[in-house]
């Protein structure tokens, strides 16, 4: 459709940004894998040369490597558990017609909007403080001994840091997905004589599978590089990830090798989760 | 009788949501009442919040100790800056791919064949690097050309590519991890990426662009670029061609089409893509807390620095965190709709 | 002056060819329609003409000047589009006015010229509302009087009443003709509907598969359709088309009838039939009806015909009225 000069034209206007996002794709990945064959240490600059595939080795059998891939998993799958599970109960729960919706509404999406450096640092000080936090004030209140949140379960801790700041994510995207569910379907529902759980399991669930798959692939690529709220709350060498080994690599190592080597495997696991998110991301758009 | 159970119903779910919303929100909540308290009061909150004095010194010290507004600034700069340096490139990419879309690849090769391409221009390229010993420090210039010979192929594919698969591939952009991208780009913002210090006799020793605006607004930039020209791309899409071709019969030329039809209609989608660029650079703490610490950190670098254990000041600490969510939490309570669209990639609306 | 001529036009998208080589001549003044079913190039050649697509070969002259290379903002034309194509953020007025703001004409005479066809299109009332806020109808006279405005050598109308209901379609239908008649211009005007096609039409150019199949006046393509395609497209209902001994009788690989053209009786005839449907609309009755060893016909008649579905009757054809086609499916004259 349209004019050689219109098609024309409009390379041109795509050009600046792919060459942009191509420069921003490429030389890092070039240099990653240069780097990643180097022997190279930030403090002695001058004994660098050629490894092969030694950081690669050495990233590998690192005591943290199996520890902290570990955690990225875990740290994913138990703060996708927590905003899915809560995320459809939230987006239901919007979805009824109540008093204040919209104020409702403002409270449970704020926490989305806190950067992570403030999330962290209030959840572990003010929230789970383990003698001045409210959780622990909460706990004694029940003749509870309180629980020392980062040093006992850090990884569970994180996960509820992240995961609070996620759910509202969860939460907006589903209950925009159910609002555009048909309202006839609802009536028809009902003179079909479905009650509140079959209607749920037969008709709610199904809509939502979709923006539930959005949401997982969506918040898997950011999960997967969660940082901020590890470092800030100090938890690396007890609940570090990947992304967090690699920048301790860097930071307190000087190893740029091993880093880079540490940050192509990085690389690897985002690319075999974002196939199946371009996949089905692509599949929305042709539709 | 109908009525009456619905309206207790009703009541009922509005109490339930209330307490949920309320349990969601408490750590914000929380922070802002401590960032009223005196510091020794901070710590007994649970039990004294409502008896204890409030104050507002917290605010005045943490100006005073910290130059807060001087955090303030950089954030604003690098938000507002890359925020437009993004729409500078997003718009014209975003109006060629919804308007001139490309729906069939400019070069007709097979993957198989493309694949081959790649593969041996990598093998090339690896091959040149290990017979120098795989050592660039001491010749940059081969180093670029290098990678020239590694990307060029990468991004002829790209370019050749039609306009669906193009805006996929600039979505896995966006999958990069940092953790992959933050050695090359630590060591090309304080040493050149190749590790050289000369090129022809010019000193580059001093190449810095570690801790300046010069280096963080071009970098948030490419961070969200994939995510703006998406945002835009389904919303110019929504603007019907025809529209535009009217203009044409109508005697407008291309820049009256775009300044007098397009822009006005594109102005809702253009802002709520800024705005949520401006959300999303605002709070990222990756590379904030990476490659700065003062000139030109933000407000996420300066709340991290709560976080050593002699910084712990938990009412100061509130009092800056308050200061720093709250312009943005009250934009974010206006771009709902715009940030599920946008952090969707428009797969949701 | 309002000519165009199309000489040898084509166009490809990809390795598909939409228009495999037109020629047509348009004169000043003519109302011309492109019809034909969807698929069949029509939009595509008027926007050819527009200068909204270019051609892959061939020329587009409009009064004798080679326009092919120029671009659609630079032909003189102007274009009513299927979606009206208004601005949505501008009010009424400023529609129709944008092309008068195009050509820098000044205030005065915009506001002179906007006045006079909200005038001419009972607009006088809307012209500070958005087009948002304007029914169907409404919409398209807006779209209307922006092409009238400007005063354009000619108008291409890409089906414009396929958005309307029924009673508006035949209303606006009329108002088009007249407004044909009081600006005398060459008005092309594309549309799937053949009725429309007759109704407006001096001259109606049949496109089918990217080809023309037939330029001629209603009356021309109606008892003189050059192939069978053109006799089946035109007229309603569908003209019956019989093969076998009954063409053979005629010397043809097939005949056609149309249903007006066709005698029926109760007791002897040329075709056994057996009624399987009658609709009775008042002023006409439709019968189809099942004909022995040569399958289904349709007949129309006149008023009311004491017809019912099962009852037995003859057919005939009206022998001057029987089109002969060989077997390519061209015209035995």
């Amino acid at each position: 459709m349209a004019t050689r000069q219109g098609q024309a034209l409009g390379r041109l206007a795509v050009a600046p940004a792919v060459a942009a996002l191509a420069a921003w794709s490429i030389v890092p990945l070039a240099l990653a894998i240069y780097y990643a064959f180097l022997h190279y240490q930030l403090d002695n600059p001058d004994n660098t040369f050629f490894a092969g595939w030694s950081n690669f080795y050495y990233f590998v059998t690192d005591p943290f490597f199996a520890k902290d891939l570990f955690n990225t998993v875990a740290l994913v799958l138990l703060v996708l558990a927590i905003t899915i599970a809560g995320g459809v109960l939230l987006a239901i729960l919007l979805d009824r017609p109540m008093w204040g919706q919209g104020i409702v509404r403002v409270m449970v999406i704020s926490p989305f909007f806190i950067m992570p450096t403030v999330s962290a640092l209030v959840w572990k000080n003010l929230m789970m403080h383990p003698v001045y936090g409210f959780f622990a004030h909460v706990w004694r209140a029940f003749g509870l001994t309180p629980v020392d949140w980062f040093a006992s379960i850090p990884l569970l801790s994180v996960g509820i840091i992240v995961g609070w700041q996620w759910l509202p994510f969860a939460t907006l995207i589903l209950l925009t997905a159910l609002q555009s569910l048909d309202l006839e379907q609802k009536d028809a529902a009902q003179m079909d004589g479905a009650g509140t759980v079959d209607f749920f399991r037969h008709i709610t669930l199904p809509h939502l599978m979709r923006p539930i798959t959005v949401v997982i692939l969506i918040e898997t690529i950011f999960l997967l590089n969660v940082f901020a709220e590890i470092k800030v709350t100090s938890v690396g060498g007890l609940a570090g990830n990947l992304t967090y080994l690699v920048f301790s690599q860097l930071n307190d190592a000087n190893d740029v090798g091993e880093a880079a080597a540490g940050g192509l495997i990085a690389v690897v696991l985002a690319n075999l989760v974002s196939a199946f998110l371009v996949r089905i991301v692509g599949r929305n758009l042709e539709a | 009788m109908a009525r009456r159970e619905s309206l207790a119903k009703k009541s009922a779910w509005t109490l339930v949501a209330w307490a949920i919303g309320f349990v969601m929100f408490f750590p914000i909540f929380w922070t802002g009442i401590a960032a009223f308290k005196s510091e020794a009061d901070a710590y007994s909150l649970p039990r004294t919040w409502l008896t204890s004095p409030w104050t507002l010194e917290n605010f005045a010290i943490v100006q005073a100790r910290s130059n807060y507004l001087q955090y303030v600034f950089n954030t604003t700069v690098i938000a507002v800056l890359s925020t437009l340096l993004g729409l500078a490139f997003a718009i014209p990419a975003a109006w060629g791919m919804a308007f001139q879309p490309e729906t069939k690849p400019s070069v007709n090769l097979s993957g198989k064949a493309w694949a081959l391409i790649l593969l041996f221009f990598f093998a090339v390229t690896a091959a040149i690097a290990l017979s120098v010993g795989w050592r660039m420090t001491d010749n940059p210039l081969l180093g670029l050309a290098l990678i020239l010979l590694f990307g060029l192929p990468i991004a002829a594919w790209v370019w050749t590519r039609r306009t669906g698969d193009k805006l996929l591939w600039m979505l896995s952009t966006k999958m990069m991890p940092p953790a992959g991208a933050l050695i090359p780009i630590y060591l090309i913002f304080n040493r050149n990426g190749l590790v050289f210090r000369q090129w022809g006799g010019v000193d580059l020793g001093d190449w810095n662009l570690i801790d300046t605006f010069a280096g963080m607004v071009p970098l948030m930039m490419l961070l969200n670029l994939p995510i703006v020209i998406w945002m835009l791309y389904t919303y110019f899409k929504e603007i019907p061609f025809e529209i535009l071709e009217a203009a044409r019969m109508d005697g407008a030329g291309l820049w009256q089409e775009l300044s007098k039809v397009l822009a006005p209609m594109a102005v809702p989608g253009i802002a709520s893509t800024l705005l949520l660029n401006v959300i999303l650079s605002w709070n990222e703490a990756f590379w904030t807390l990476n490659l700065t610490n003062k000139n030109a950190a933000p407000l996420s670098f300066f709340i991290s620095e709560y976080s050593s254990p002699e910084g712990q000041f938990w009412a100061k600490l509130s009092a800056a965190s308050l200061m720093a969510i709250a312009p943005i939490m009250v934009l974010g309570w206006f771009s709902q709709r715009q940030l599920v669209r946008g952090l969707t990639f428009g797969a949701v609306k | 002056m309002g000519s165009i001529q199309l000489k040898g036009v084509r166009k490809d998208f990809g390795t598909v060819a939409v228009i495999k080589g037109v020629d047509l001549d348009i004169k000043d003044g003519e109302f011309v329609v492109f019809v034909g079913p969807s698929g069949c190039g029509k939009s595509t050649l008027l926007r050819l003409i527009a200068g909204l697509e270019d051609a892959t070969g061939g020329q587009v002259l409009i009064d004798g000047k080679d326009v092919t290379e120029v671009g659609p903002s630079e032909r003189g034309l102007a274009m009513v589009f299927q979606s009206y194509a208004l601005y949505p953020h501008m009010s009424v007025r400023k529609n129709i006015a944008f092309p008068l703001m195009m050509a820098k004409t000044p205030k005065d005479q915009i506001d002179a010229k906007v006045a006079k066809a909200a005038a001419t299109l009972n607009l006088g009332d809307y012209l500070d509302r958005r087009p948002g806020q304007l029914s169907g109808g409404q919409r398209q006279r807006v779209a209307i009087g922006r092409a009238i405005v400007r005063d354009p050598t000619a108008f291409l109308f890409d089906e414009p009443l396929s958005n309307l209901d029924a009673a508006l379609r035949v209303q606006m239908r009329v108002e088009i003709g007249e407004l044909h008649g009081q600006l005398k211009k060459t008005m092309i005007y594309v549309t799937h509907d053949q009725v429309e096609a007759m109704t407006m039409a001096d001259k109606i150019v049949v496109l089918d598969k990217g080809a023309v199949a037939q330029v001629g006046s209603p009356l021309t393509l109606y008892n003189k359709p050059d192939n069978l395609f053109v006799a089946r497209f035109i007229g309603s209902p569908t003209m019956n088309v019989l093969s076998g001994a009954a063409a053979a009788k005629r010397g043809a690989a097939s005949i056609g009838v149309r249903p007006e053209h066709v005698d029926v009786s109760t007791t002897a005839g040329e075709w056994k039939a057996k009624v399987r449907l009658a609709e009775h609309l008042g002023s006409d009755t439709f019968v189809h009806a099942d004909v022995e060893g040569a399958g289904q016909m349709t007949v129309r008649r006149e008023g009311e015909a004491a017809l019912h579905a099962g009852d037995t009757i003859y057919l005939t054809p009206q022998e001057p009225r029987v089109h002969r086609f060989d077997a390519a499916g061209l015209r035995v004259a």
